[in-house]
C-alpha cells in the first residue's frame, strides 16, 4: 500500500455513519426484550390432533385394570391424565378429577415411574377417578405422547385422536375449559 | 455459623423437590456393548434436549426423564435404527424444540442465511477498500 496522502476531508454518508449504532440499538431492544418476557418453559406435545401411538401397560394398581391404546375406542371422549405419587402438584389436582369423575367423565390414568404401594397410599389419600390405570416406569408411553411432566392431561376422543393438552396441574378454574374440550372432542 | 445453617437449610429442602424412588431405566446409565453403537447414541443423545431441565442435553443430565429418554437412544439404536430416524421419531413427538441441531425451515432460514450475507458484505467492502487503497 502506498502512503496516503495527507487527510483531506472525506465524506462520509450519514447511513455509514449512523448504520452501527442503529443495528447495535436493535440488537439492544431484541435483547431488553428476551430478557424481560417471562419465558415459558412448557413444552406443547406436537402429538395433538394425532392419534394415540399403540400401547399396552400393565396395571399399576390391584384393583384397576392396565390401560391400552385401545382402550380408547368407544363412543365418548376419555381424559387421560399423566401422574404420580411422587409429584406434589398431583395431589393437588386430585379433587378437580374426583368432580370430573362425579360428572360421568371417564378419566383414565398413567402412573409415572411409581411404586405399587406408594401408589395405592396415594389414591386412598386423595382418592382414586380412574376407570384404569397402566403403570409406565420408563416414560415409554409418557415420551409418545410427547408429554413431558407431570402432572399432564390428554383429551382422547372417541376415535383415539388426541384433541387437547392441558400441562400442569387441572386448577378448579380449568375444570370450565376441560369441560368444553371433552364436549368439543364428543362432536 | 450462617453459611452453615444456610447449606443446612438446602440439605433439609431437597428431599421437598418432588422425585421418585424408581430404579433408572435398563440404558439410563449403561452403555450399549457395541462401541460403535454407542458412540452413534451419545452423539445423538448430546443434540438432544432434557425436557425437565432444558438447558441441558439429555446426555448431560441427571433428572428420572433424561434417563427415560437416554434409554429409549440406545435401545433404539442397538435395535438397528438410525439416529436421524430417532431424532425424527422425537421431534414428531415435541417439535423441532427437542432437537439441540437446528433444522433448515421456512423459520430457521435466516440463521443460516444471514452469516452467508455478512460474509459477502465484508468480501464486497474489503475489496472497495483495497482497490481504493491501490490507486494512488
Amino acid at each position: 500500500m502506498s502512503v496516503l496522502p495527507p487527510a483531506e476531508p472525506r465524506r462520509v454518508s450519514p447511513w455509514a455513519l449512523w448504520m452501527p449504532l442503529i443495528a447495535f440499538a436493535g440488537f439492544l431492544a431484541l435483547v431488553i426484550h428476551g430478557l424481560t418476557r417471562p419465558g415459558s418453559t412448557e413444552v406443547e406435545s406436537a402429538m395433538v390432533g394425532k392419534r394415540l401411538p399403540v400401547f399396552a401397560l400393565e396395571p399399576a394398581v390391584a384393583d384397576r385394570p392396565g390401560l391400552a391404546s385401545s382402550d380408547f375406542v368407544g363412543d365418548k371422549p376419555r381424559l387421560l391424565n399423566i401422574f404420580a405419587s411422587w409429584c406434589v402438584p398431583c395431589a393437588i389436582e386430585a379433587p378437580q378429577l374426583k368432580t370430573l369423575s362425579d360428572e360421568d367423565i371417564a378419566i383414565d390414568g398413567i402412573a409415572i415411574r411409581d411404586r405399587r404401594e406408594e401408589l395405592t397410599d396415594f389414591l386412598v389419600r386423595n382418592g382414586n377417578p380412574f376407570a384404569r390405570i397402566g403403570k409406565d416406569d420408563v416414560s415409554a408411553v409418557q415420551l409418545a405422547i410427547g408429554s413431558s411432566g407431570v402432572p399432564e392431561s390428554f383429551v382422547i376422543d372417541g376415535r383415539g385422536v388426541i384433541r387437547y393438552q392441558h400441562i400442569g396441574v387441572i386448577r378448579a378454574e380449568d375444570l370450565s375449559l376441560i369441560r368444553e374440550k371433552l364436549r368439543e372432542a364428543a362432536q | 455459623m450462617k453459611w452453615l445453617a444456610c447449606l443446612l437449610a438446602f440439605w433439609l429442602a431437597a428431599p421437598a423437590m418432588a422425585q421418585d424412588s424408581m430404579p433408572p431405566a435398563p440404558f439410563a446409565y449403561r452403555q450399549l456393548d457395541d462401541p460403535e453403537q454407542e458412540a452413534r447414541a451419545q452423539a445423538l443423545m448430546e443434540t438432544l434436549r432434557c425436557l425437565k431441565c432444558q438447558s441441558q442435553s439429555i446426555a448431560d443430565s441427571d433428572a428420572p426423564m433424561a434417563g427415560d429418554m437416554r434409554s429409549q437412544v440406545r435401545l433404539r439404536i442397538a435395535a438397528g435404527e438410525d439416529p436421524e430416524a430417532v431424532r425424527a421419531w422425537l421431534v414428531e413427538r415435541y417439535g423441532d424444540y427437542v432437537s439441540y441441531s437446528p433444522r433448515l425451515t421456512g423459520m430457521t432460514w435466516p440463521l443460516f442465511a444471514l452469516p452467508l450475507v455478512l460474509i459477502a458484505f465484508v468480501v464486497l467492502l474489503l475489496r472497495r477498500r483495497l482497490r481504493k487503497g491501490d490507486a494512488p
